[in-house]
């Protein structure tokens, strides 16, 4: 897009130079703390320079210190608006290091909650960038059913946002019958209200407007930026990693990847919207076959691996050999094998990639998150190049930055 | 399987439990007239006016959006409208970790405030570090500026945001009018190298 | 025609002979060595090969080995041919002394921020990097802290008492 003035200034003239806006780290616009020094001139941005870091704490040189089981809380704070994702991803990496295998019943599980935070993320993000366009209903009216998201994971592990959910092997208790009332409540209502959204954007005259046409990146750009995930899918790339590299189970599950075009803002809205109904049908495919298991394989909710995995508080008060576990488990006396593992997962930016390496002693001796916002948001200056300035507040909010996952 | 109890029971709506009068601060009263002290008035003015500056950087702040959705309401106590100009609010909440890049900017943000100031720090990483014991991160915002309010919680529950709100309140309600003038406001500003 | 993990070694050994080695297939990605001034070489011959086509940089970190003398710091690149779907780890030490790399960023974009957090935190100096300065650490910075030797906690805190930690 070319600058378009009506006044003609001579080259070199005082009045013919660009401004510098600073922009962050403490903005409204900025969901997060990023920082982007832009050069403008008038509206239209010339060139920007990103400042990350702001929250940088140290997740890597962490987890050297702790445990397999003590640094799931950590992979939590990574993208917090779908903490499960990274939970799951983190306890599949040190199941396929530890070489466990995980019953088909944990499996769907696993998919079921994992859904969920992908459906809770992607909400997130659209109904942000429905803010930052100035709609601000949309936001509130979905952010009801996050909360109904928020009660199914209190169910099942006890806490809202930074859910810790999930144990190496399986889940630390079954699925009550309250967790799947809710998620049966969560089913049937969610439905109407996505479509009720989805109706208050997708064909609004302003907002197609505002999004088209700003912020695209073409495939072969966004596949040398390393993008994953919905930015990718919206450029026009089919990549799932739950369909490349299908972990937990995913691939009995029947679900089509939607793919953009353009990779402009709009697409990145219908292609998270569209993949908020594919979770939808996933859900409801794993739930069905959770409902299928009867009798005592109902009751099954991890694998048997006792190095990894807390045996029950009965058996360690009665137990013998439940005590000797508990005890070596708490006071990590398990030692890992040594090798080294990289282990991809669909986040609900891209592939959130663990890579593991051991030697053998408790502790990992390297953990490295491959972070999938950190990646693709080195893209910004070019989506932005030449656009306007409100339409670079709507690019950062579609990207989907989650600041915890940028810094790690 | 322990017996579970749902929240579907539904209440009848009584309109005397709905509505409850707020507690007037000790005065004189008479025909036509109310007098008591100044400070009492601004303070019950001020407190149920609050209008926040949601400084959120990490996963606090994300439970600080559920707090302003409709669900848990944080507009019901006065503070409807979040602003994020520092020059127009009067309590700074810090939600999230701050780490040590971050807190030069989160102190320019507090010089910036305008007298009267609160500062409330949301979860465990503002108030002391949380599980974060690393090299980048700053052990509490308590280390660049000075706190009001602590709410512990990693993060903390929506009512425990608002438990903290409330408790600002009262601090604010209480407050008397020459503290920030007094020699212990300022000791305390000095101390952490403010004006 | 599937792209076997034979299929590559073969391929890069026919290219490089002796100078690619330690070939191993643990958890079903293949990962090799090189020294590291083929490093560009290598990735080049992996992207342009029509019948390798690792055309996609999924990540790029290092690790800290400090008793691996002469070759402390390991840059690992992990690549991913997203037809085939075939992942391949590839992996260069450098001397800590002398931790110079060249940068992969003319090549894949996506290097750029990879390297300047490998730099941020090991301290491996990319050759030709258009903006290798620190990323995520404050910029007055003077050490890497990831490496080994330095500690994870800050230790001019006052109010955390190491000896509760068990680390007085």
């Amino acid at each position: 897009m070319e600058a378009n003035h009506n006044i003609n200034l001579p080259e070199g003239s005082i009045e013919k130079q660009t401004t510098t806006l600073n922009f962050g780290p403490t903005h409204p616009a900025t969901h997060g703390v990023f920082q982007n020094i832009m050069e403008v001139d008038g509206e239209r941005v010339v060139s920007t320079e990103q400042t990350v870091g702001y929250i940088h704490r140290a997740f890597e040189k962490l987890a050297e210190r702790r445990p397999l089981y003590q640094i799931t809380p950590i992979t939590d704070r990574l993208n917090y608006c779908s903490s499960p994702i990274n939970n799951m991803g983190w306890h599949i990496t040190c199941e396929k290091f530890l070489q466990i295998e995980t019953p088909k019943r944990v499996d769907y599980l696993r998919i079921i909650i994992m859904e969920l935070a992908r459906i809770s993320d992607h909400l997130i993000c659209n109904s942000i960038v429905g803010v930052d366009t100035g709609a601000y209903t949309g936001f509130l009216y979905v952010m009801q059913y996050r909360e109904l998201i928020y009660e199914i994971y209190e169910e099942v592990c006890g806490s809202r946002l930074t859910t810790n959910i999930g144990r190496i092997g399986g889940f630390e208790r079954n699925f009550t019958n309250t967790a799947f009332t809710k998620l049966e409540r969560f089913l049937k209502e969610y439905p109407k209200v996505l479509t009720e959204f989805e109706s208050l954007f997708t064909r609004n005259r302003i907002f197609m407007e505002r999004t088209q046409g700003t912020g695209g990146i073409s495939a072969e750009r966004a596949m040398n930026y390393g993008f994953t995930g919905p930015n990718l899918r919206a450029a026009g790339v089919d990549y799932d990693v739950r369909v490349a590299s299908p972990y937990s189970s995913y691939q009995d599950m029947d679900f089509t990847v939607p793919v953009g075009s353009t990779g402009d803002n709009y697409d990145r809205f219908l292609v998270r919207n569209a993949e908020m109904w594919q979770s939808l049908s996933i859900i409801q495919q794993a739930y069905n076959k959770v409902q299928s298991f009867k009798g005592t394989e109902a009751e099954v909710y991890h694998a048997e691996v006792p190095e990894y995995y807390l045996p029950k508080k009965e058996d360690v008060y009665t137990k013998m050999e439940a005590l000797i576990w508990h005890f070596k488990i708490i006071m990590g006396e398990i030692d890992l094998p040594k090798g080294q593992i990289y282990s991809p997962v669909e986040g609900g930016n891209g592939e959130l990639g663990f890579y593991l390496i051991s030697d053998g002693g408790r502790t990992p001796f390297r953990l490295h998150f491959r972070r999938p916002c950190f990646i693709y948001y080195q893209a910004y200056p070019e989506l932005i190049k030449g656009g306007m300035l409100s339409d670079a507040v709507v690019t950062m909010s579609s990207l989907n930055l989650i600041a915890g996952e940028l810094d790690a | 399987m322990r017996p579970v109890r749902f929240n579907v029971h539904p209440k009848e709506a009584s309109i005397a439990e709905a509505i409850s009068m707020g507690v007037a601060p000790d005065g004189v009263s008479g025909d036509g007239f109310f007098a008591t002290q100044l400070s009492s008035v601004v303070g019950l003015a001020r407190k149920n006016s609050l209008w926040p500056l949601p400084f959120a950087t990490s996963c606090c702040g994300i439970e600080f959006m559920a707090t302003m959705a409709s669900h848990y309401d944080l507009s019901r106590f006065g503070s409807e409208r979040v602003g994020f100009s520092p020059r127009q609010c009067d309590l700074l909440m810090v939600m999230g970790t701050i780490a040590k890049k971050m807190a030069p900017v989160l102190r320019q943000v507090y010089i910036q405030m305008a007298e009267p100031r609160w500062v409330i720090a949301v979860g465990a990483c503002a108030s002391s570090g949380g599980i974060f014991d690393t090299y980048s991160v700053l052990q509490g915002i308590d280390q660049v500026i000075p706190v009001d309010v602590y709410v512990p919680g990693c993060p903390p529950r929506p009512e425990a945001i608002i438990d903290g709100f409330m408790k600002v309140q009262d601090l604010v309600g209480q407050e008397s009018i020459r503290r920030r003038n007094s020699e212990q406001y300022k000791a305390l500003l000095n101390s952490y190298g403010i004006q | 025609m599937a792209l076997s993990n034979e299929f590559i070694q073969e391929q890069l050994v026919n290219k490089f002979g002796d100078q690619v080695f330690q070939f191993s297939s643990a958890n079903g990605m293949l990962s090799f060595e090189s020294s590291k001034d083929l490093n560009l070489k290598v990735l080049q011959f992996l992207y342009d090969e029509p019948s390798l086509g690792f055309t996609f940089l999924t990540d790029l970190c290092a690790v800290n080995y400090p008793d691996n003398v002469g070759g402390e710091l390991v840059v690992v690149y992990h690549l991913h041919n997203l037809k085939e779907n075939v992942r391949v780890r590839y992996s260069i030490a450098t001397a800590v002394a002398t931790p110079d790399v060249f940068t992969a960023s003319k090549l894949f974009e996506a290097a750029n921020w990879m390297e300047r957090e490998t730099y941020d935190f090991f301290g491996v100096n990319f050759v030709g990097h258009p903006n290798l300065k620190r990323i995520l650490n404050v910029d007055e910075m003077d050490y890497f802290p990831l490496r080994k030797e330095f500690p994870l906690e800050d230790q001019t805190r006052i109010d955390k008492d190491d000896e509760m930690f068990g680390r007085g």
